[in-house]
């Protein structure tokens, strides 16, 4: 009943804490492992005017919505003392800076963090119907070309697609008829052409726009937009380079801003200049993951150890490797059968191993521990009251910690002087423990349980050290609760030990 | 294929794990535990229901009391200090007797007032109980054993385990003090468990350190075929100790006094396992078939014969 009850309880526990956990990866991104790094683009707007002579300032200032393949992993603006707001219609997304007086050149910038993601897929929330056709205002002599040019194009085309394709082919081919000589007049910049495009598409009554596409190039320090196209296809809009007629985009390209509206309006000043730079660093996919939940809103994210100052954060990456050891005394106790002195002693020696390294740690320990057996017979031999006879085993403790560290230093050990590190009052009771076991059971008992405590401190830093599973704790806390269930259910074990197989040797050969 | 753990499930062998899960911790009340780790209440309680035990000289609670202890142990030759919380028979002190104002312990060597005094100051700040918690010391009548057993101990009193459960007794072996345990009945530290054929009182052969043995290491003396007086009495007595220690599970020690005879020391609330291998038997099918058992006899006579029984179809 009880066993039916534990169980009961660990499962749970373990549901709890996976579903948590492959909540954590699948949704929020978050690795299993901590040698995964991600690519981050930091791309910086600056935006730099003057402001008209007492005048209010509005700039409005379109930024990127949910770019497809890609994931915000944190967004900023500097606005010093301007008003901000943002806003989303569902299509366009754009911040607005607003002040009431100010003078001289402003800058103003907005930084957005991306990452690649290809699981990001467009998201089909504009309205579905088809958009509106602007009648385009062609000059008669543009006029005459582009309905020639249609006329040609219609005829070797069979839909919508073929005949977008059809015709930018025509426009960019490098040897142009009379009629696409004539439409290339007057174009200035790439911009211009994609408009000429969206017109003479728009006389086929087929709707298009501009799209704003920005370079994920790493060092780009004064860059701007690149004007591409984007052509409705009777269900979505398809991006299409607008210069060779291939549809979609280039590889590191983020969609910016669509439609006929200027990236960039400010009301009240002159000399209005945008420049972009990008620069891409590699960041712990863990952080990214993490800031990323942030973004999203992720209640998970706000309330976990992420949220804590980063101090706390590194005591927290060491406390949580606690119940690993804890887990670990319960299998070699419970389950091997492995004698130690006191509980949990190993493990507050495995602690200070990660601070003093393995080998290192262990020479020093052993000296203490001799240095201090020494001691403590002698103290044996003076017939002290227990609790005076501690209290000075623990005195000794420190000075020998003290004298080990000076000496250490002389001598240019510097790692010895991690000694202090050594939790003194278990190191203290130890000593009194072994000692009282030499006394009682002999030297070679007490010198197997003392080896025996070493090496479970040993086997508890290979596991409290372990990168993967600091990770792992650290960023699943909630993989605890797995850990708590197996503790758990291991309290309720009943099979032998190991080392019983060995003390009852007798009856297996009888 | 036969895993070593498989064979010892067949062979009923329990181990810690299952002793403490199945047995400690449903059938040991925690709160009764005080009544069995402290001796001196042990003591009183087996007194009211008519359990001999050694008679109480006194007892030391606090270190001012020590000074008066010489004149207070003057009418005793021979006496025992022991802890009230010890266990694993730790800080015990045997005093043989007297020689020209120094006492003699039981290994021949001698000892001055002061360094009693120590050894009770040591008990006193829990240098012996668990936990390290302060103590009282108890000094009590000092077993003179029974000389059917000289031949077959060495120094210290052979004393006699027995398991109870549910006020049943299922398994039983003397212990036997070796050279090697100085002294002491502990198979810890050396001493020699002997298994005992619970329906005749009659001894099987012997485990020290885990291994089989025929005689004894120091003595040479056969250790099989013995048997032990008074067989009957003391299984009534084990299972007498049941019904005042409110636990479900406990070892029983007792020892056989050559004027007085078996008289019950202590009762162990976490009793060893190395029972099973003095008497080759494996615990678990007593133990599940009293577990079994809907009603368990209220009469000791009853009971002791219940054990007999399970003695003669389990073994």
């Amino acid at each position: 009943m009880r066993g039916a009850h534990v169980k009961l309880l660990s499962l749970l526990l373990v549901s709890v804490g996976l579903a948590l956990c492959w909540f954590k990866v699948t949704r929020l991104g978050l690795p299993l492992v901590p040698t995964e790094k991600a690519n981050v683009w930091t791309v910086e707007a600056r935006i730099q005017f003057k402001a008209q002579r007492d005048s209010a300032v509005k700039v409005r200032f379109f930024i990127p919505r949910q770019p497809t393949g890609f994931t915000v992993v944190d967004e900023n603006f500097v606005s010093g003392n301007y008003g901000l707001t943002t806003e989303d219609d569902g299509v366009h997304r754009s911040a607005e800076w607003a002040v009431r007086k100010v003078n001289g050149y402003q800058v103003l910038y907005y930084r957005i963090h991306l990452s690649r993601d290809p699981s990001i897929q467009p998201q089909p929330t504009e309205a579905l119907v088809p958009p509106e056709i602007r009648p385009p205002g062609f000059p008669d002599a543009l006029q005459s070309a582009a309905k020639g040019l249609m006329n040609e194009v219609l005829k070797k085309s069979a839909d919508g697609r073929s005949f977008v394709r059809e015709l930018l082919a025509r426009l960019n081919a490098p040897t142009a008829d009379p009629n696409v000589t004539l439409l290339r007049q007057g174009i200035e910049n790439p911009e211009d052409w994609v408009r000429r495009v969206i017109d003479l598409l728009a006389t086929a009554n087929i709707p298009s726009r501009t799209a704003y596409v920005l370079a994920l190039k790493d060092g780009i320090s004064h860059g701007s937009l690149i004007p591409w196209l984007e052509v409705f296809d009777g269900k979505q809009w398809v991006t299409v380079d607008p210069h060779t007629g291939e549809p979609g985009m280039f590889e590191g390209a983020v969609l910016w801003h669509v439609g006929g509206e200027p990236v960039l309006t400010a009301d009240g000043g002159k000399n209005v200049k945008i420049e972009y730079s990008v620069t891409e660093r590699t960041q712990d996919r863990t952080l990214v993951a993490e800031q990323r939940a942030r973004q999203m809103g992720s209640r998970i994210m706000e309330y976990s150890l992420f949220s804590l100052p980063v101090s706390v954060q590194n005591v927290y990456r060491v406390l949580l490797m606690v119940p690993i050891g804890a887990f670990l005394i319960v299998v070699l106790r419970n389950v091997i059968g492995l004698r130690t002195f006191g509980t949990f002693m190993p493990i507050l020696i495995a602690l200070a191993f990660r601070e003093t390294e393995l080998l290192w740690g262990m020479v020093l320990f052993c000296l203490l521990i001799a240095m201090g057996l020494l001691i403590r017979f002698y103290l044996e031999y003076l017939k002290l009251l227990l609790v005076p006879r501690l209290a000075s085993v623990l005195i000794i403790v420190i000075i020998l910690m003290a004298i080990t560290s000076v000496f250490s230093h002389k001598l240019g050990f510097d790692r010895g002087l991690s000694v202090a590190l050594f939790p003194m009052v278990i190191m203290a009771m130890t000593i009194e423990r072994m000692s009282l076991a030499w006394e009682e059971l002999g030297a070679g008992e007490a010198l197997v349980q003392g080896f025996g405590s070493l090496l479970v401190a040993a086997l508890g830093y290979l596991c409290m050290s372990s990168r993967y599973l600091e990770h792992l704790i650290f960023v699943f806390p909630e993989l605890l609760l797995v850990v708590l269930a197996m503790t758990l259910l291991l309290g309720r074990y009943t099979g032998y030990r190991l080392t019983e197989l060995w003390r009852f040797r007798a009856a297996l050969k009888g | 294929m036969l895993f070593p753990w498989d064979r010892l499930r067949q062979l009923g062998i329990m181990g810690l794990n299952e002793r403490n899960a199945d047995f400690i911790l449903p059938y040991n009340a925690r709160r009764n535990y005080s009544l069995v780790d402290n001796k001196l209440l042990t003591k009183e309680l087996a007194v009211q229901a008519g359990i001999p035990v050694p008679k109480l000289y006194g007892v030391v609670e606090i270190i001012h009391q020590i000074e008066a202890l010489s004149g207070q142990l003057e009418a005793y030759d021979d006496f025992v200090v022991k802890p009230a919380h010890g266990s694993g028979g730790e800080g015990i002190l045997i005093v043989t007797g007297r020689h020209e104002g120094r006492y003699r312990k039981a290994n021949g060597a001698s000892a001055d007032e002061d360094e009693l005094g120590h050894h009770i100051s040591n008990i006193l700040g829990g240098m012996y109980s668990l936990g390290g918690l302060p103590d009282s010391a108890l000094i009590e009548y000092r077993v003179k054993f029974d000389p059917v057993f000289s031949s077959i101990s060495f120094q210290g009193v052979p004393d006699i385990r027995t398991l109870v459960f549910r006020g049943v007794p299922l398994l039983a072996m003397i212990r036997l003090p070796t050279r090697l345990s100085d002294g002491k009945a502990n198979l810890h530290q050396g001493a020699i468990g002997v298994g005992i054929d619970l329906a005749t009182g009659r001894t099987f052969s012997g485990v020290w350190h885990e291994r089989p043995v025929h005689q004894h290491p120091d003595t040479g003396g056969n250790l099989s075929g013995r048997v032990i007086p008074y067989w009957d009495e003391i299984l009534a007595m084990t299972a007498k100790c049941h019904d005042f220690a409110g636990l479900g599970f406990i070892g029983v020690d007792i020892v056989l006094d050559q004027d007085q005879g078996p008289m019950m020391l202590e009762i162990n609330a976490r009793p060893g396992l190395s029972i099973q291998l003095a008497n080759r038997i494996g615990l678990l099918p007593r133990l599940r078939h009293v577990e079994g058992l809907g009603t368990i006899p209220g009469s000791v006579a009853e009971r002791v014969q219940l054990a007999k029984t399970l003695a003669r179809y389990t073994s």
